[in-house]
């Protein structure tokens, strides 16, 4: 493999039959190129799709309540259904394996006040938990901590945009804010993918604004992730249980809508992964197709070279050469051209796909691009197609005998 | 140094099969140099290619330096070729991609020389044939004449047991053709055993000692009668 002459020797040969190589390295580039394009823009309309459900996790669930609809067991319609702390535990100690994250939920909308600068915001009031479940991204500070629920301490993490509409260019870090007349110190800013709304958020401790607006253990909706291993069948029967059972708890009537509603992230991204799996399904048919497609032409190639060559492979078995030094010549030609022309092939479809990336969103193609994994997979796999396409042509050949190869003209 | 003992050898066409070698018995001793004569078909190529291991025969014993052949797979045979025969093609057999000095180099290769030493023993060999200035020069650059010469360096490479000549002259003009045999009478003269297959008798006359083959059988072996030019 790494005997210099042999190289040598591949180098010569590949350089004097420039049509040759350049036709069989062709085809194999342009396969490669194909197929990189290809999974390029699959994985485009795949960042699309990612794009519009990002925001929060995917795995979230919220639940929250209303008034009933219909009278149940002697209970009249129209009554409020009030979630409180005890379903909270009520939920963790009856699902611990499917919850993943958990917080209970405060939202108050407030006027925010920072020296003259004013504006109102969402106010929520969750536990740490909610930093995943939101999918938010501390870029100052920090997120809340449950030394802070237990302490209620007045503190927020706020929104970059919070941060940009009351600070301006200055850090909001260390500052105090005042929301409806109280104050609070802020510990982070964040950033969410979710965009402008997702950003203009305040969050608090739970614990600090139940104390101060829920007279009693009032919460005013739950959210949650569950377990990232379930699958979305097992999510799905997951919120199901739940849904039944805090229905039951409340003595609402299990074909009530309004008054509880368990909203489930899973019933749309199973829809999405569905296509998404179709789409992928194929794009790797295709994909492969056309790697087969090139496999074929090149071992179609090598055995016209190899036919054209009997001759010259006749004199060197004549002056010695085992049928296993042609064989390994033979192949290692074969398994170059293949490799470095599907190298070639890889790059200008990278490229390409850097060049006309941003031209695409229109197409709903967000980003175009190739992960490293399929990079060196379609390298290993061009090895591999060149080992084939070269083996069966180089057998062959060595298969010859001497005295009827020293006799084709 | 090659002995033959009632050797056979058939290639079967279609259904039938035809009857090429039969029992032939042949002692060719080191430092000889022996022409096959024959017209075509009397079975001097098929006899040649077996004697080179280019083929194998179907019945009957063959020495090559003392060691039976048989059973020989390709890479066996391959080994024994590089290692003990020299050859010498009617149509050169030059590999044209490569100058003269690599093609003669290319037997050195195959015995796994480094190229250093390969390239210096090549064009030794070319100047010992009179053609070291054209060493960097492709087959498509030299003259017939030249391409044969290149040809022999080649078969001498390896400082083979045999050199092994199949129509050496057949494809060159008479005096080039005298220059070929000069060149393989002073190889023989320096000891090499050469086996020069040809038809033409004024080339056999030029060996010592002529082998006529007819329909596959030796019709006359006979020394020839050294004209006093040594």
């Amino acid at each position: 493999m790494f005997d210099l002459d042999r190289w040598r020797e591949i180098f010569q040969r590949l350089s004097k039959n420039k049509l040759g190589t350049s036709l069989s390295g062709f085809t194999v580039s342009f396969a490669i190129l194909l197929f990189t394009l290809l999974f390029g823009v699959g994985n485009g309309l795949k960042h699309t799709f990612e794009d519009q459900f990002a925001g929060d996790a995917n795995n979230s669930v919220y639940i929250r309540t209303g008034r009933t609809t219909k009278p149940y067991k002697g209970l009249q319609s129209g009554r409020r259904i009030q979630l409180r702390n005890e379903d909270s535990k009520f939920m963790n100690e009856n699902f611990e394996d499917e919850i993943q994250f958990f917080s209970p939920n405060i939202q108050r909308s407030m006027q925010a006040i920072y020296k003259g600068e004013q504006n109102r915001y969402s106010v929520r009031g969750v536990y740490p938990d909610y930093q995943p479940l939101e999918s938010a991204e501390v870029v100052d500070g920090r997120f809340l901590t449950y030394l802070d629920i237990e302490r209620r301490s007045k503190v927020v993490a706020i929104g970059r945009l919070v941060e940009k509409d009351l600070f301006g260019q200055l850090s909001a870090l260390g500052k105090n804010i005042n929301l409806d007349g109280l104050s609070y110190k802020v510990v982070g800013v964040f950033k969410d993918a979710g965009g402008d709304s997702d950003e203009r958020y305040i969050y608090a401790p739970f614990s600090t604004l139940q104390g101060i607006y829920k007279p009693n253990d009032e919460v005013d909706y739950i959210g949650l992730t569950f377990n990232p291993n379930l699958s979305v069948d097992q999510a799905l029967s997951f919120t199901n249980l739940l849904t039944k059972q805090l229905k039951e708890k409340f003595n609402i009537d299990p074909r009530d809508q309004a008054a509880l509603r368990v909203q489930n992230y899973a019933e749309g991204t199973k829809n999405v992964e569905q296509f998404m799996n179709v789409l992928n399904f194929i794009i790797l048919f295709i994909g492969i197709g056309t790697m087969i497609a090139g496999v074929i032409c090149i071992s179609n190639i090598m055995v016209y070279l190899v036919k054209e060559r009997t001759k010259e492979l006749g004199i060197r078995k004549a002056l010695g050469a085992t049928p296993r030094s042609i064989v390994g010549m033979i192949m290692m030609e074969s398994i170059f051209i293949t490799a470095l022309a599907g190298y070639i092939g890889l790059l200008v479809g990278v490229f390409t796909l850097e060049a006309i990336g941003p031209g695409l969103e229109k197409y709903f193609i967000l980003n175009p691009s190739v992960e490293t994994y399929v990079v060196v997979g379609a390298t290993i796999i061009l090895i591999i197609a060149g080992t084939i396409a070269g083996y069966i042509p180089a057998k062959r050949a060595a298969r010859i005998k001497p005295i009827v190869a020293l006799n084709d003209e | 140094m090659i002995k033959i003992e009632k050797l056979h050898k058939s290639y079967p066409i279609g259904k039938d099969s035809l009857h090429v070698l039969k029992g032939l018995d042949l002692h060719i001793k080191e430092g000889e140099f022996v022409s096959i004569m024959g017209s075509s078909g009397s079975g001097k190529s098929t006899l040649l290619n077996i004697v080179g291991l280019l083929d194998v025969h179907d019945e009957g014993n063959y020495y090559l330096n003392g060691q039976l052949i048989e059973n020989l797979d390709e890479k066996k045979a391959a080994i024994l070729r590089n290692k003990f025969l020299g050859f010498v093609f009617q149509s050169f057999n030059l590999i044209t991609y490569k100058t003269a000095v690599e093609n003669v180099a290319l037997p050195l290769y195959y015995q796994g020389m480094a190229r250093k030493e390969r390239q210096e023993k090549a064009l030794k060999y070319l100047e010992k044939v009179g053609l070291k200035d054209r060493a960097n020069h492709l087959p498509s650059e030299l003259s017939g004449g030249e391409k044969q010469r290149v040809a022999v360096a080649r078969a001498l490479a390896t400082n083979p047991k045999v050199v092994l000549a199949d129509e050496p002259t057949g494809a060159l003009d008479t005096a080039t053709s005298d220059s070929v045999m000069e060149l393989l009478k002073d190889i023989n003269r320096e000891g090499m055993t050469v086996f020069v297959i040809t038809h033409e008798e004024d080339i056999a006359e030029q060996t010592d000692r002529i082998v006529r083959l007819k329909d596959g059988v030796i019709i006359s072996d006979e020394k020839v009668n050294k004209k006093v030019n040594a």
